[in-house]
């Protein structure tokens, strides 16, 4: 039994994940997380008299206090592996990924440990959200000048 | 000189401390069991090291030895730099050989042992190895609290630290031969698949102890391969039958054989407690098996190989126990 013909046993040995169900759910539950944020924009419009454009800004502040407390009282992860990526790709994510690295590098110092690892997993989503901004704003220019 | 016969080795004693999730597994009895993950610590660094430091004591006071009496230590874990076992042995003067193999350090570690008793060289070692799930976690993958969702072919490091005692003084558990294995690479550069990296290494280590020996697969009682998982476990058999056409009857996997379902493990268990944890807490218990052989398997990867898309080699060592 040569590499290739051993990788296609563990291919055919392995599992499959289910993809189509996890992308269900992900969808649903990132659709729910949606679908909150609206029905707290609506609030935040009609009881507090805010802008639209305010209410998002106080809505990403709600939504990111409530996924890092979440993180913080070691709730989230539990939660992620019910709710799979539907929480993971909207600013829960993003919040939680900051907020575990965080805790993770308390003990190792202030610079050594949360300021050269804060960033460790939302590094790759800054970099490449600016990096894919900046293109899209030239190809607006372009477009409609 | 890949298999070594030893006439007057013995394993004499051993000491064990379970995790909180390790205590509530399938294993009967354990010596000493952990309510939380920090054992008392600050971190869960320092609560491995705490970890290790409380086996030794353990094994040293349940055999009223004192430091005179043992002349060596032989140890590794999983942290970079070997760093729990240097940091539990600091103020324990007795001499120390740290070695690795990832999670077949445990075998490792018997096998260095019976060489120094078989020649009468040194009367009693003490070998000793731990894991700690979140010091693994932090190290090989992600953030403690990040919780990425995993896929079904992934393990999960136990948390638990074992000592052993041994010397040529007879005891019950006979250490009667082993079979120190080759570095095997088949390809598999999946760090969430690492039971399918280290079948092949388990398969090639048993299949060489056979011929060496001369012996039949049957006869072992019972063939205990140390971490591959369930799934890395069926694929280890199966490649095993098609290579070497060996059919196994008698085989178990250490971390298939550890968790409950409901501990949601994916896999199984894995690391290099998890092998020794098994054998004494598990199958030494059932009473069930004489002749037992032990495969560790440990995949030397590091984050680094695998983040530059190298594939993923593996070892195992196998040593073969008598009880009587």
């Amino acid at each position: 039994m040569n590499r290739d013909e051993y990788q296609k046993l563990v291919k055919k040995m392995s599992p499959k994940e289910p993809k189509l169900r996890n992308a269900i759910v992900a969808f649903l539950t990132g659709g729910l997380v949606a679908f909150i944020g609206e029905v707290i924009i609506n609030i935040l419009m009609n009881s507090f008299g805010l802008a639209r454009v305010d209410s998002y800004a106080w809505l990403s502040f709600i939504l990111i206090l409530f996924a890092t407390f979440m993180t913080a009282t070691g709730k989230f992860d539990s939660l992620v592996s019910k709710a799979k990526c539907g929480l993971i790709i909207p600013t829960t994510g993003f919040a939680h990924s900051i907020q575990s690295a965080a805790l993770d590098y308390k003990r190792d110092g202030f610079i050594t440990g949360i300021g050269a690892n804060l960033f460790k997993l939302a590094g790759s989503v800054i970099l490449y959200g600016i990096v894919s901004a900046f293109f899209l704003a030239i190809l607006k220019v372009a477009i409609y000048g | 000189m890949a298999s070594l016969k030893f006439n007057n080795v013995y394993l004499n004693d051993y000491f064990t401390l379970a995790g909180p999730m390790e205590s509530d597994s399938k294993l009967k009895k354990v010596n000493l069991k952990m309510d939380d993950y920090y054992f008392g610590e600050k971190t869960f660094e320092k609560a491995e090291v705490k970890m290790q430091k409380t086996v030794i004591k353990g094994i040293m006071e349940k055999n009223k030895l004192d430091n005179d009496d043992v002349s060596l230590i032989i140890g590794g874990d999983l942290l970079n730099q070997i760093s729990a076992t240097s940091y539990a042995t600091q103020n324990i003067p007795i001499s120390l050989l740290g070695i690795y193999s990832a999670c077949a350090t445990f075998p490792e570690s018997l096998i260095i042992a019976a060489m120094f008793l078989e020649n009468k060289t040194i009367k009693k070692i003490i070998d000793v190895t731990s894991s700690h799930n979140l010091t693994a976690e932090r190290q090989f993958r992600y953030p403690i609290e990040y919780g990425v969702p995993k896929p079904h072919t992934s393990t999960f490091t136990a948390t638990a630290s074992i000592s052993t005692l041994l010397s040529n003084e007879e005891s019950k558990i006979k250490i009667e031969s082993a079979t120190i294995g080759k570095v095997t690479e088949m390809g598999i550069n999946d760090a969430n698949n690492l039971g399918a990296v280290m079948a092949p290494a388990a398969a090639h280590t048993l299949y060489e102890h056979l011929t060496d020996l001369k012996r039949d697969v049957d006869y072992y009682d019972l063939i205990l391969t140390g971490d591959l998982g369930c799934i890395g476990g069926s694929i280890f058999k199966k490649y095993t039958e098609l290579k070497y056409n060996l059919k196994i009857k008698k085989h178990l996997d250490a971390g298939c054989e550890l968790y409950l379902d409901s501990q949601e493990t994916y896999s199984g268990g894995s690391g290099p407690a998890c092998l020794p944890l098994v054998l004494f807490n598990k199958i030494l218990e059932s009473k069930k098996y004489k002749k037992i052989l032990i495969i560790g398997t440990g995949a030397l990867h590091s984050k680094t190989f695998v983040n530059q898309k190298s594939p993923i080699p593996a070892i195992a060592h196998a040593v073969s126990l008598e009880v009587m």
